[in-house]
């Protein structure tokens, strides 16, 4: 990059709303209504209603329709991955972050240097979306919350195939899986077709519209249908999704006898698991695990590293005993849920 | 070494008691010997490795991980066992299928400590991550799986059909790793000999009783004595080996050094474990609230600033052996005569009598009965004179009666997930009475309240919920339950100062508006001294 430029200390801030870049006039994920914001993905921590003016990728733009409509807000503009568009005095790219359909890091060039907001991200393979590319960089923004040694999340069809062997254990019961609505659920269904699963999944009622916008935009997911009927009988020894909330709710007490499953990097932590009564783990993670992290580190080669949300400490020490500058931004309002 | 990993990890996840119980026979039918013996001497918290101690693992993971990063990992996680084998560099080679949980005692046993060290290295690089878990979790104890001593016992009775007190009697004459007893639960040896060990006694046990039930029994028949506000235990002596017992049958005697440091006799004493006011020590032991005695319960270790604060002693209420003796087919009142001789001729420092209370009748013990609140008392215990000691609750021969529950009416606070068949019930309920500023929470209770009840109280709760804590919900002031207790003690525990004993709830008061609940004064006025 150009030595006699401006570095990125000088022209990205953290401000109430958010990450804000000064040349280009945005936020990248505001958590309150802004001017400007450029969003990385469509979980609901992420992407907000209420901005006026919002860059995103066609996938993410349409889940914001679906989630709050077409109102939510005034202008949406699709930019996809790899063009670059100017905004303001900088030019903004988004590329490929492997956490979800349509998911972005946001790629912002100003003065010679190149700053990467990685927004939420994974490294493994995950075919209902496009897999993460790494940007070198002078900056690199990063998302930390797997941001521990401890976390190293088993390989996916490890974890599936737990489920798989459970169902064939207990035949007369019905597996529930617990997984997040946007991403995790697409990703589990398409987990459970790649290992042959083919009967119809049952699903609940807060899952349908994501997996029907997923379809649309091209993500095959079988023969899903709807969990919240009269007659349950069908299905014992089927496997049903539902958000992570329905395990403990009153909606799954009409089941036949349920195995309370759910699919979370959280899962790891057996205590964790227990606490909410899972009786079947499924460590799936849709964030990069500590592996994935220093990997990505390594991967874009940027002599610093900033660290949004998660386990942030852990994260700056690690790239600090690797020679990489680095801090925490403490940006506020982003969720371990969804993980 | 694998499957003793897959059996505690299944157990962690299962939350319901009957699951557990399959598990475990499940393991205990598949696990040869003395693999098997090892894991349930584990469950029992019975394996005691020298060497292999959290620090030496400690020391290890810090040649291996960046303190700092150990550090905020064992934060988060909050185990020791769990961050270690998480944290633990992966190596390719894994062959954990043929390590076993004899191996390991074995060759720690014949080890010093630099050899310790080299054998743990060896097996925690040869293990998967749930192995690592299982290994530390067996050499550091404090499983954390639910599973009790006693439910472990109730699953080897289950899978062998042998009755769950034929066990226990023998449990503390057995040693890890249990060949003899799972020999003996096959049928292929005769019962363990258990002479000249101080074992566990099968408990004899009372059924409750009302007024109305026993004026159709003969009070002649009958003793009564006072029904002691503590633990049941039962103190075992026998070449000088000294235990005592709970009543689940755990040796708590470790904890309670001002008991068994003080035994001179060979027998086994029943009674009631008691916590007495060092300053109003007189002539006698004056048995403080059982508050008190909480003080000493659930330690692994203590102190001698507790136990000059909280001394406890044992109140006798029969005698099941003396010296090699067995008592308990002689009838009740026969024991009772062996049971003074043995006071008088022993006097023990750190037990007294349960004294008899005299009565003719019924109604006289009536009156006697409910002029007993305060003073350590639960109610009456009531024993047929010609009963011999049977391990158990038997009809007709002790009965148990309580004082009536004392009421308050308080009003709704919190309400929390239950667990297992409860789990997407609010079943938990944290009720509270008035003081100036407002409610104070007093105490929790999840029983007394049919399948029906709880489900209107679950839709109320989440109808009626002003905020979330995780499991937990704060709801409006609301319903009123009238809770029944048996006696109110000072406490830190809750903000009103307060704790209940045997909280439950009485009847739900839907017609009562919150307003008219009891205050934290008219609580106070229950308070035991």
């Amino acid at each position: 990059m150009v030595a006699n430029g401006k570095h990125p200390r000088s022209w990205m801030e953290v401000r109430p709303a958010g990450l804000y870049c000064r040349p280009g006039d945005f936020y990248i994920d505001p958590v309150r209504p802004v001017e400007r914001a450029i969003i990385t993905h469509g979980h609901a921590d992420h992407a907000r209603s209420g901005h006026k003016y919002v860059l995103s990728t066609l996938e993410t733009s349409e889940i914001m329709k679906v989630r709050y409509g077409a109102n939510c807000a005034k202008l949406i503009e699709q930019l996809p991955y790899g063009k670059a568009q100017v905004v303001g005095d900088a030019e903004v790219k988004l590329m490929p972050a492997g956490h979800i359909l349509g998911s972005a890091q946001v790629v912002i060039e100003y003065r010679g240097y190149r700053v990467v907001i990685s927004g939420d991200y994974k490294r493994r393979v995950d075919q209902t979306c496009e897999p993460f590319v790494p940007v070198s960089c002078d900056v690199f923004i990063t998302e930390a919350t797997f941001g521990l040694p401890v976390f190293r999340h088993p390989p996916d069809a490890d974890e599936i195939g737990r489920l798989l062997k459970s169902v064939e254990l207990f035949p007369d019961r019905c597996h529930v899986v617990g997984a997040y609505a946007l991403g995790k659920c697409q990703r589990i269904i398409n987990l459970l077709r790649e290992a042959g699963w083919d009967r119809p999944i049952p699903l609940h009622g807060a899952l349908k519209n994501l997996c029907g916008l997923y379809e649309r935009l091209g993500v095959s997911l079988g023969q899903l249908e709807d969990a919240t009927v009269n007659d349950v009988s069908s299905f014992v020894g089927a496997i049903v999704l539902a958000p992570p909330s329905a395990l403990a709710n009153k909606w799954i007490r009409r089941l036949p006898e349920p195995v309370t499953a759910m699919a979370s990097g959280w899962m790891l932590i057996r205590q964790r698991a227990r606490q909410r009564n899972v009786e079947l783990p499924m460590v799936i993670s849709d964030h990069a695990d500590w592996n994935e992290l220093l990997q990505t580190l390594d991967d874009v080669a940027a002599p610093e590293v900033w660290v949004t949300h998660g386990r942030e400490e852990a994260l700056v020490r690690a790239a600090e005993l690797r020679g990489i500058k680095a801090k925490a931004l403490n940006l506020i309002g982003f969720e371990d849920d969804s993980a | 070494m694998k499957r003793f990993a897959e059996l505690l990890d299944g157990l962690v996840y299962t939350s319901s008691r009957n699951d557990k119980v399959k598990r475990l026979i499940e393991y205990f039918d598949t696990t040869p010997d003395p693999d098997r013996g090892w894991a349930l001497a584990a469950m029992c918290s019975v394996v005691d490795l020298p060497g292999a101690k959290p620090g030496i693992v400690r020391g290890m993971i810090a040649n291996r991980v960046d303190p700092e990063l150990f550090r905020l990992s064992y934060d988060y996680v909050g185990d020791l066992a769990e961050t270690v084998s998480l944290i633990w560099p992966e190596t390719i080679a894994k062959n954990h299928a043929t390590l076993s949980l004899n191996d390991i005692v074995t060759e720690l046993r014949a080890a010093d400590r630099n050899k310790v060290k080299l054998l743990l290295d060896r097996w925690l690089n040869t293990l998967d991550a749930k192995g690592r878990w299982a290994l530390l979790k067996f050499l550091m104890g404090g499983l954390r799986i639910g599973v009790s001593g006693r439910l472990a016992r109730i699953s080897l009775s289950e899978w062998s059909g042998v009755a769950v007190e034929q066990i226990e009697e023998i449990w503390h004459g057995v040693e890890p790793p249990y060949t003899d007893l799972f020999a003996w639960l096959n049928g292929n040896s005769p019962k363990p000999d258990i002479d000249g060990k101080a074992v566990y006694r099968p408990l004899m046990l009372a059924h409750p009783i009302e007024f109305k039930d026993l004026t159709d029994l003969d009070p002649r028949d009958y003793i009564a004595e006072w029904k002691w506000d503590g633990i049941r235990v039962q103190l075992a002596s026998r070449n000088g080996t000294v235990r005592l017992f709970s009543r689940t049958g755990d040796d708590i005697g470790r904890v309670f050094p001002d008991i068994v440091e003080g035994v001179n006799f060979d027998g086994v004493i029943d009674g009631e474990l008691l916590v007495y006011d060092r300053d109003s020590f007189r002539q006698g032991f004056e048995p403080a609230p059982f508050n008190n005695l909480q003080q000493r319960l659930n330690r692994k270790t203590v102190s001698s600033k507790i136990l000059a604060e909280y001394p406890a002693f044992i109140r006798a209420y029969d005698i099941l052996y003396d010296k090699t003796e067995d008592l308990r087919s002689l009838p009740m009142s026969k024991r009772r005569e062996r049971l003074e001789e043995w006071y008088q001729s022993k006097t023990p420092t750190f037990a007294d009598l349960s004294p008899i209370v005299s009565f003719s009748n019924w109604s006289e013990l009536e009156t006697l009965r409910s002029s007993a609140r305060g003073k350590a008392r639960e109610g009456l215990m009531i024993k047929r004179r010609n009963s011999a000691y049977e391990p158990g609750r038997r009809r007709g021969l002790w009965f148990k009666w309580k004082r009536d529950a004392m009421l308050l009416d308080c009003v709704l606070m919190y309400a929390q997930r239950g667990h297992g068949r409860r789990s997407s019930y609010f079943s938990d309920y944290t009720f509270g009475v008035w003081r100036e500023d407002g409610l104070v929470p007093i105490g929790k209770a999840y029983s007394g309240f049919t399948d029906e009840e709880l489900q209107g109280l679950d839709k109320w709760v989440r109808d009626h919920t002003t905020e979330r804590f995780g499991p937990v919900r704060a709801v409006e002031q609301g319903v009123v339950f009238e809770v029944a207790f048996d006696s109110l003690h000072a406490s830190k525990r809750h903000k009103s100062g307060l704790a209940m004993r045997f909280p439950r709830i009485h009847r739900i008061r839907w017609d009562k508006p919150p307003s008219d609940a009891d205050t934290l004064q008219a609580a106070e006025a229950l308070m035991e001294i």
